[in-house]
């Protein structure tokens, strides 16, 4: 028999099947998450089913539109409030508590490696980044996973990743991710999950990591992993909710095929209006823009800011241009304010919030307006997904942002004077 | 015997679930009317014209992006009852079998405008302005199954 790929073995655990690419199981995940735009729906379902809920893996998280934008918004909030209350579900993360709801599933320690966690948001792939199977589903799924702790997965094939060397100055996951996508296509891995090996892949910090799986659904695919290693026992040592076990492939697994990138040779990336596949070197562009975000589940964590806040210390956001900050988290928030960087931002004319989705799904704090262009450290460009349909998303890395922050264009900071 | 019979709107590739039904909208007073906002920023005012059982043909990678479950309700409050694409995207494919939107897999040559045939039951697929037919391949028995049971809350409950 051959042997298994980390996605092959955290299903097989979880399912007590022998799980290969290509069955159906049926499998008890570890936690099911919904958001506010996700889960009312879920309510409703869950409710239709006169069951009673398995509260200790409903994580509810409100993000998207809080603190509430506008009545219709306050209306949804309060459902989740009401749903939690209700049952007594006591993992509900209240404004002030909450965040970007990927970065709360982390910070709160429910992501951890060999979990099987699914949530009512594609983006809940992001885990893969320590190692857990994590992916998106939707809100029907997560009311029958709230009444049953189960769900059923297709096992995906994998296509494995092998990398090999360092990242250069001012490169890094984004950069990496955008151009694994443009080379792939936004549909190349459907139904399949990436998994990351190789001598390079050691090097990458776990924040990066999460970068680079939290946009493995932009490739279609169903979950980005990178094997549990000492980096992230390091990372979720402080975090971790309960015991969590280490998963790696078998030398023997078998994949949909092997693809291999030296990291020393990549190059700050922008991925061009409307798909995340047209990524291009940022030195080939030529963009004013208008909006320069930094912030989302995609690089809204604080490794993000420090890369951030490094270039622009003492410099100014370009006339005309808005800069706009948002952590991930209050964790995040709270080590910016430590660390000093909340002044570095602002001395520079840049405004930051709390954590929120915001303008990332074009939601409120920050929606284009006709014609404007943004650079956006988020994880999507489709058309009108930060405001008008004709305003235009350059997706990139946080040094990137920073840069184009203050040159008013989409630039790399070398090009800083 | 599953028979689709509607008029065709036609897509190309990845048709996101922002397009089918934008972020600003996805609030719960909106529950009741998502049809009203499919595509109302990339292709303003169809939604109006989609009649009950009209069925959309697309391409490639349909329904990518969040996972918004309103995306398919958004299309089925629009009157389609069928969608037709080369591939869909699997969390838009998992919503569609538990919201009741039928999903074929196949790539076909009809324009906007003509009527269809679609027959989930026999695999096909016919272009009844020029009678040719499209053969596909049908769901694996496990989805089938689900599809047939009305979509996971319907099993669950009468597994209860
Ligand atoms: S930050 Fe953006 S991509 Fe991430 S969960 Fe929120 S809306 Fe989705």
């Amino acid at each position: 028999m051959k042997g298994k790929t980390v996605a092959e073995k955290i299903l097989s655990k979880k399912s007590g099947q022998d799980a290969r690419a290509g069955d159906i199981v049926e499998a008890e995940v570890d936690f099911v998450m919904v958001n506010d735009v996700t889960g009312p729906i879920a309510f409703r379902q869950f409710e239709s089913l006169g069951l009673p809920p398995k509260k200790e893996k409903i994580v509810l998280i409100p993000d998207h539109y809080v603190p509430n934008k506008d009545i219709a918004s306050a209306e949804q909030a309060k459902e989740m409030r009401e749903f939690a209350r209700r049952h007594g579900i006591e993992n509900y993360f209240e404004v002030g508590r909450s965040g970007v709801c990927h970065q709360i599933m982390i910070d709160e320690g429910f992501a951890a490696p060999g979990r099987l966690i699914v949530g009512a948001d594609s983006h809940t792939c992001t885990y893969g980044g320590l190692g857990a199977f994590s992916t998106g589903i939707g809100s029907t799924e997560a009311a029958a996973a709230f009444a049953t702790g189960r769900l059923w997965f297709k096992v995906p094939e994998t296509i494995r990743i092998e990398l090999t060397g360092k990242f250069r100055k001012d490169v890094g996951g984004k950069d990496l991710v955008i151009r694994l996508i443009t080379d792939m296509g936004v549909d190349g891995a459907i139904y399949q999950a990436w998994e990351f090996g190789g001598p390079g892949s050691k090097d990458i910090p776990v924040s990066d990591r999460l970068t680079i799986c939290n946009m493995a659904i932009e490739a279609g695919a169903k979950a980005g992993i990178f094997p549990c290693d000492a980096k992230t026992d390091e990372y979720v040592k402080d975090k971790v909710r309960g015991d969590y076990e280490a998963v790696v492939p078998d030398k023997d697994a078998v994949y949909v095929k092997v693809l291999r990138y030296d990291l020393s040779e990549l190059e700050p990336m922008v991925a061009c209006p409307h798909l995340p596949e047209n990524g291009r070197p940022v030195r080939e562009v030529d963009v004013a823009i208008d909006q320069a975000y930094l912030g989302s589940c995609t690089n809204g964590r604080i490794e993000d800011m420090r890369i951030a806040a490094e270039i622009i210390r003492g410099r100014k956001v370009a006339t005309g241009v808005r800069m706009i900050v948002v952590p991930a988290s209050p964790s995040v928030q709270r080590a910016m304010i430590d660390e000093g960087l909340m002044t570095v931002f602002m001395d520079a004319g840049a405004f930051v919030s709390g954590p929120t989705c915001g303008a990332c799904l074009g939601g409120y704090m920050g929606i284009l307006a006709e014609g404007e262009k943004a650079v956006s450290s988020t994880n999507r460009n489709f058309v009108g997904r930060m405001g008008h349909k004709g305003s235009e998303v350059y997706l990139a890395g946080p040094a990137v942002v920073a840069a184009s922050a203050i040159l008013g264009r989409i630039a790399v900071p070398e090009d800083l004077p | 015997m599953t028979v689709y019979k509607g008029k065709v709107w036609r897509f190309g590739d990845h048709v996101d679930t922002d397009q089918i039904i934008p972020a600003e909208r996805l609030v719960s007073e909106n529950l009741k009317r998502l049809g009203d906002f499919a595509f109302e920023k990339v292709r303003p005012g169809i939604a109006e014209k989609m009649q009950k059982g009209d069925i959309i043909i697309a391409e490639r990678n349909f329904g990518c992006g969040s996972s918004r479950e309103h995306a398919p309700l958004a299309l089925i409050d629009a009157g389609i009852s069928c969608v037709v694409a080369g591939s869909f995207s699997r969390i838009f494919f998992r919503n569609s079998i538990n919201t009741g939107l039928a999903l074929v897999e196949c790539n076909v040559d009809i324009q906007e405008g003509s009527e269809i045939e679609v027959d989930t039951s026999a695999g096909t697929i016919k272009d009844l302005s020029n009678g040719r037919v499209y053969n596909f391949k049908k769901h694996p028995e496990f989805i089938r199954e689900l599809i047939e049971s009305g979509g996971l809350i319907e099993t669950i409950r009468r597994r209860k």
